[in-house]
């Protein structure tokens, strides 16, 4: 635990310097006061076709309005600016740079829980998150309620818990996959004879909390059923959602002035 | 010297004042260094020995004159001493038997008078001057003894040559000394009678390490010791150590042998790890007589005891505590004592029984712990092995040894323990335990079992018992760092949940964020409403870990923690546990934090913790009224989003846990103040609009709790809420109609109020709650509302219309008393209307009533007194109370102590008088009676003197009363009473004069005793009552020439001119009756002059 918590605190530090020094992720739109022109018409894009994309993507995105969608469009063409520069490559973030935006604005420090994150963002496996799969994640990731965050199938961008959690995607999590997820989160006493006692035995107190039917293994039922009874075992092995302040200050900086954004589109 | 004297000085029981010297040895010693002092005063100290006293101290002396020699002027039943003072007086005066001295050089040379009788003259002196410091040195001084040194300073620097000032700071510095002498040396002399110390208390446990035993044979199966501070003695508290005697018959009781005795049960460590040295239970005076008492089956036992000799040794587990004073232990199953010796010591065990309830501790333990145990449990399930053994340790119940040592902060990184004495003792058991686990379960198990084979062995044969079972045993290890609260209660059997949750507490300390929520959630499956486990989470230390992590910034799992918090915080130790690790200001912060289920969560365990004072105090200095005042300003009409986040909760939720919270609190009165300014009253008012009951009870208990101030009952009636406390008496819920009607109760006081709720129709409500008598409360919050709105005529018509008054009758027996007191005090204000007082005895209530004045409850007396004054109205009721000896019963409640009761009754008493049957005859009968209403007149109660007065001019309508409360004295005391501005007592002593002016020459009586002029300036009063009676007055004591001339000095006539024109009749005619009394005089006079 101690190394964790060194890693937090280097994460916050880092969040802190970059929000102070560079404008590069999260304070992408700011820069659109000296812009102001070009950066809805995203770089590989007309105004027109971006007018269309935020449409569409409004239509079928439950949570965000259409302001918000094309912040985040702003936002992710920001992001991906400088690939999305050269022709033919497609336009998307990659594995890493997804994995840098979870750790740096979101604070999420597990590496396996943040591959997961970006597998469930990345809707056709193609190792690249588009302006679709963005905004999508995105809107469950920040705004989904409890019921869509939980459930596995019936969703249509299914970025929800349970599949982060499901690491071989066989529909349940094993023990194997608990002990896998939870194998860091005790802090490991030198002394001890098997240093994953505590560790199993953590896995056997979430068994018993939360395997229903008794199988030895959660399904997403008993997951289900668990995190209706007790909200809190909604991230049970590992954060994989934002926590509620970081949530609270990219929302508040990507979807600032709305005012600043008519002037824009009307422009 | 005072100081000694007053503290040390056993005085006897007759009381300070008049208390003279108990002949105790102590006394003895007292007196004697007295004397000595005294004595050598004038050697020691010759300067200040001619120091004046200023005062002189005097007693009555049995010297004979003859005793002085030189140096005085001696006659047959005079002394005086030649040394005199500035002004010519002596420094030694005797007039046989009184003597007064006044210097100490003449005390000396008195006590060397004495000769032997010295010893008896210095008592008689001090019992005569009981502060004799200041009499010596002035009444500044007794005070400033304290400050002597410096004063003397003081004195040195700013007038060094005021020689008597000088003389005085030393005298006082002599005296002082004295004192601290007297003290020191009495203080050594009690301890051996009151005071514990370790040698005896060594020599006891080693003692009773010989008696260990097996089975039922044995006294004692095991004790053992644990000394905080080894057997030094210098703790404040004087808790030496702590001792737990396992006997043959009984479970372990947990002993503390204390400077003061043996407590028993002992006490207990709170989480902090410190030892609670509240005395609790009973002290005994040593570990013999705690067992003589306690343990019947250890003295049987004792006798009995075979002759065993065997020891063993065992290795105290305490090494890995270097540090710590090891200890062998030694059991010993002592034979050969000689029986005597056996029988004087069996006394010491016997007391275990009851301390081992006291409280399940926990300590932490290893898995190995628990397996050993289960091997254990199944070998004593076959052999039974009882074990004896005794250990004699250390453990340092305050930790310092702990500190001392530097232990690796292993614990999870991301709990942020505050920088806090709390967090560091949290961080240090947490680490201790963990680097400690290890080491001992190898250990350990190695003792541990060569122990046990051997103790099987020699246990085989024991029988069975049930008690008997290892527990304590199996934990002593860990309980070597653990604070000695923690100790376990040996016999408990730890029910499995112990361990597991044992196990989550480590996981909370020892995982991140995910581990941490699993176990929350975990533990949450508990029963966390059963006692055991509440205990069990504080007694691993989960309560510093939970609020520990209500400090850090993970929102998952300060919720978890709240909400198991929350459930254990029903228990009220557990309260005082989190409060006391200062957890408070840390939820009160959380009250402002932006999610809502956090606000929610923190609120309802403040509403569970504030319920004892300090913890409402803690709440409202860290801000937390204001911030739950906050809460109930939920927005009425926001859009609630129909999915709630795990951080979200509706708005009226919020709403109900602020008020929950805010219940809680305002049993305080500042609390209710704050909740005021906060502005909370509008808040709640709008919230009582609501419909939902869960919300409503605490809103309504708030209100409720805080009307009993008078600011709320007019913010109450300015809000509009009367209106809403009535819809709500005609809730379904009962506690909602509790505490409505309680509320009504407080509010009633007011008139407006009561015609408020009249007019809701809120009277109806309350008649019909009346006939469910099941729920006690409700009851008597019911009964209470009906009293204090019955004292609105208009209202009590309604409730005879609800047939209430039958009601209240039937409620009369067999009811609780706080219920009665509503009753008896509605039938009392019912009972002022006639009809009322026919129903009351139609419907038999006034036998209950009468049998009622009879009780010890104030309260229920008062009204109890009111209401049968108010049946005595009816003649027929009061043909009833006198059958049932009810005015005897009266007028002994005139002997109450407390004022309200002897006036209530005096004023009961007067239409007893009135309406009774040969009445006169009646009051006479009470032996003592009347000089026992003459004598009230002495009280310094307003009230009571204007009942009194109220029965003194019912009992005067009889002539020979009115003679004997003559010979009482009663005409000095009415005139005594005379200057007054009390309008009340003004009437009913100018009616008691002037019913008192019909017998003998009392009229002249009053004139001397100077009553007339008081009385003519009541005429100056606004109250026409007070005018009749006084006129009525004035015109009987006018019969005498001589008041008609104080009169006249004083402007009566003028005063009665205006009289004369009053509409009341009654008025008038006195008046006019009086006027003409003194004209008719001054007629005469000028007649007389003329002739």
């Amino acid at each position: 635990m101690v190394t964790l918590r060194v890693k937090a605190t280097q994460t916050l530090g880092n969040r802190d310097g970059r929000a102070a020094s560079a404008p590069g992720l999260i304070r992408a739109p700011a820069t659109g006061d000296t812009s102001r022109a070009r950066i809805p018409r995203a770089p590989g894009m007309n105004r027109k076709k971006l007018q269309k994309l935020t449409e569409t993507l409004t239509k079928n995105c439950k949570h965000f309005n259409k302001f918000e969608v094309s912040c985040l469009i702003k936002l992710f063409y920001n992001l991906v600016g400088e690939a999305a520069k050269r022709p033919g490559v497609a336009i998307g973030l990659d594995r890493n740079a997804f994995r840098n935006i979870l750790h740096v604005t979101f604070g999420m420090t597990d590496d396996m829980i943040m591959d997961r994150v970006f597998r469930g963002f990345d809707k056709d496996n193609d190792g690249n998150i588009n302006v679709t799969e963005w905004v999508n994640g995105l809107s469950l990731f920040l705004r989904g309620s409890l019921e869509e965050k939980m459930k596995c199938k019936s969703s249509a961008y299914p970025t929800d818990c349970f599949e982060v959690f499901d690491l071989n995607g066989d529909g349940f999590i094993s023990k194997e996959e608990m002990f896998h997820l939870l194998k860091n989160s005790l802090l490991k006493q030198p002394s001890e004879e098997d240093p994953d006692e505590g560790i199993k035995d953590l896995v056997e107190i979430t068994l018993k909390k939360m395997d229903y039917d008794h199988d030895g293994k959660l399904s997403s039922a008993d997951y289900e059923k668990a995190v209706g009874e007790e909200t809190l075992l909604l991230e049970a092995f590992g954060p994989c959602l934002p926590d509620p302040k970081s949530q609270m200050e990219f929302e508040a900086q990507v979807f600032k002035d709305p005012n600043d954004f008519h002037d824009n589109m009307n422009s | 010297m005072g100081l000694a004297l007053t503290r040390l000085g056993q005085w006897t029981a007759a009381g300070y004042r008049t208390g003279t010297l108990e002949l105790t040895p102590l006394n003895e010693v007292l007196l004697q260094e007295i004397t000595i002092f005294v004595e050598h005063f004038i050697y020691d100290h010759p300067q200040e020995a001619k120091f004046v006293f200023v005062e002189p101290l005097e007693w009555k002396t049995n010297l004979e004159p003859s005793a002085f020699e030189s140096g005085y002027i001696v006659s047959e039943t005079t002394v005086s001493s030649k040394e005199v003072d500035k002004n010519g007086q002596p420094l030694l005066f005797l007039s046989v038997p009184q003597i007064k001295v006044r210097s100490f050089g003449q005390l000396s040379q008195l006590v060397f008078a004495a000769k032997d009788a010295k010893l008896k003259e210095a008592q008689a002196c001090i019992e005569a001057n009981r502060d004799p410091v200041v009499k010596i040195l002035g009444s500044d001084y007794s005070t400033m003894k304290e400050d002597s040194g410096a004063l003397n300073i003081l004195h040195k620097i700013t007038n060094g040559d005021d020689v008597e000032n000088e003389t005085k700071t030393n005298i006082a510095l002599l005296l002082k000394q004295l004192d601290l002498h007297l003290l020191n040396d009495t203080l050594r002399r009690i301890s051996p009678q009151t005071r514990l110390n370790p040698v005896p208390v060594k020599d006891d446990t080693e003692l009773l390490k010989s008696f260990w035993g097996k089975g039922e044979q044995s006294v004692l199966e095991s004790t053992e010791f644990t000394s905080d501070r080894g057997f030094s003695f210098s703790d404040g508290c004087g808790e030496m150590r702590y001792v737990w005697a396992k006997p043959g018959d009984a479970e372990a009781p947990c002993v503390t042998c204390g400077a003061q005795g043996v407590l028993f049960p002992g006490g207990r460590t709170d989480d902090e790890g410190k030892i609670d040295y509240e005395t609790k239970g009973e002290v005994y005076k040593d570990l013999v007589t705690f067992l003589k008492e306690k343990l019947g089956k250890f003295s049987e036992n004792m006798s009995k005891q075979e002759i065993r000799f065997s020891e063993e040794q065992q290795k105290n587990q305490t090494d890995e505590v270097p540090k710590k004073e090891e200890a062998d232990v030694i059991c010993k199953a002592v034979s050969g004592t000689d029986k005597s010796k056996l029988e004087k010591n069996q006394i010491n065990f016997g007391k275990s029984q009851m301390a081992r309830r006291l409280e399940p501790s926990l300590n932490w333990r290893t898995t190995v712990d628990r397996k050993k145990r289960k091997k254990r449990s199944g070998r004593s399930g076959e052999q039974r092995a009882p074990e004896g053994r005794c250990r004699v340790r250390d453990s340092h119940g305050d930790g310092k040894e702990m500190q001392d040592r530097t232990f690796p902060h292993e614990q999870s990184a991301w709990l942020c323990l505050r920088d806090k004495e709390a967090s560091s003792s949290v961080r240090r058991k947490i680490s201790v335990k963990e680097s400690q686990e290890e080491k001992r379960r190898g250990k350990l198990g190695k003792t541990r079992a060569s122990v046990s084979s051997g103790r099987a062995q020699l246990s085989c044969k024991s029988v069975d018992k049930a008690e008997e079972t290892i527990s304590e045993s199996s934990s002593e290890s860990e309980e070597d760092e653990e604070p000695p609260d923690h100790r376990q209660e040996a016999n408990a059997d730890l029910p499995s949940e112990y361990w597991q949750i044992q196990k989550l507490v480590k996981y909370l300390k020892g995982g991140n964020q995910t581990a941490t929520v699993i176990a929350l959630c975990s533990m949450r499956d508990f029963n966390l409403a059963q006692e055991t486990c509440q205990l069990a989470i504080r007694d691993v230390g989960g309560l510093e870990v939970l609020i520990n992590l209500l400090d850090t910034d993970e929102v998952k799992c300060k919720i978890g923690s709240l909400k198991i918090l929350k459930e254990i915080s029903r228990n009220p130790q557990i309260r005082r546990n989190i409060v006391d690790l200062g957890s408070l200001p840390i939820m009160v912060n959380i009250l402002s934090s932006p999610y809502k289920t956090l606000k929610c969560l923190a609120a309802e365990t403040i509403a569970n913790v504030a319920q004892f004072k300090r913890a409402r105090r803690l709440v409202r200095q860290h801000g937390g009224i204001t911030r739950l005042v906050a809460l109930l300003d939920c927005a009425q009409n926001s859009v609630e989003p129909a999915q709630l986040s795990l951080y979200e909760t509706r708005d009226v939720e919020v709403a109900r846990c602020g008020a929950l919270a805010l219940w809680s609190c305002s049993k305080s009165y500042s609390n209710k103040e704050a909740i005021r300014k906060a502005g909370g009253i509008p808040l709640l008012a709008r919230l009582l609009k609501t419909s939902h009951e869960d919300m409503l009870i605490p809103v309504v208990g708030t209100l409720q709790e805080c009307a009993s101030e008078e600011n709320y009952r007019v913010a109450i009636k300015a809000e509009r809420i009367i209106e809403n406390l009535v819809k709500n008496l005609n809730s379904e819920n009962e506690q909602l109609q509790e505490h409505c009607a309680m509320a009504i109760y407080q509010c009633a006081e007011d008139e407006e109020t009561r015609d408020l709720v009249r007019l809701h129709g809120g009277l109806k409500p309350l008649a019909s709650l009346l006939s469910n008598t099941d729920n006690k409360q409700r009851l008597a919050a019911v009964t209470g509302a009906i009293w204090k709105c019955s004292i609105s005529k208009e209202n009590v018509t309604k409730f005879r219309e609800y047939k209430a008054i039958e009601t209240l009758v039937g409620l009369l027996t067999d009811q609780p008393e706080e219920v009665l007191v509503n009753v008896v005090g509605a039938l009392g204000e019912c009972c002022q209307d006639y009809e009322n007082q026919v129903i009351v005895r139609k419907c038999g209530g006034i036998q209950p009533l009468v049998n009622l004045l009879v009780g010890i409850n104030q309260a229920l007396l008062v009204n109890v007194t009111k209401a049968v004054g108010a049946c005595a109205v009816e003649p027929e009721s009061m043909v009833i109370i006198d059958r049932l000896d009810g005015v005897r019963l009266l007028w002994s409640l005139l002997k109450n102590p407390h004022p309200d009761v002897k006036a209530s009754a005096a004023w009961a008493l007067c239409p007893c008088i009135q309406n009774a049957k040969d009445a006169g005859e009646m009051v006479r009968s009470f032996v003592g009676g009347l000089e026992l209403v003459v004598n009230l007149l002495k009280s310094d109660n307003k009230e009571v003197l204007s009942s009194v007065c109220a029965a003194i001019t019912n009992i005067a309508k009889d002539q020979e009363n009115l003679a004997v409360i003559t010979d009482h004295g009663v005409v000095p005391l009415l005139s005594k009473l005379a200057n007054t501005n009390n309008d009340k007592l003004r009437c009913h002593l100018a009616e008691a004069i002037s019913r008192c002016c019909m017998w003998g020459r009392n009229r002249v009586a009053f004139g001397e005793h100077k009553a007339v002029a008081p009385l003519v300036q009541y005429l100056k009063s606004n109250d026409t009552n007070v005018h009749r009676a006084t006129a009525q007055a004035l015109y009987q004591l006018s019969e005498d020439p001589d008041n008609c001339i104080t009169m006249h000095e004083n402007g009566a006539v003028k005063l009665l001119l205006d009289m004369v024109g009053s509409p009341d009749q009654e008025l008038q005619e006195a008046a006019a009756g009086c006027i003409s009394n003194i004209r008719r005089l001054a007629l005469a006079a000028e007649k007389a002059r003329y002739n």
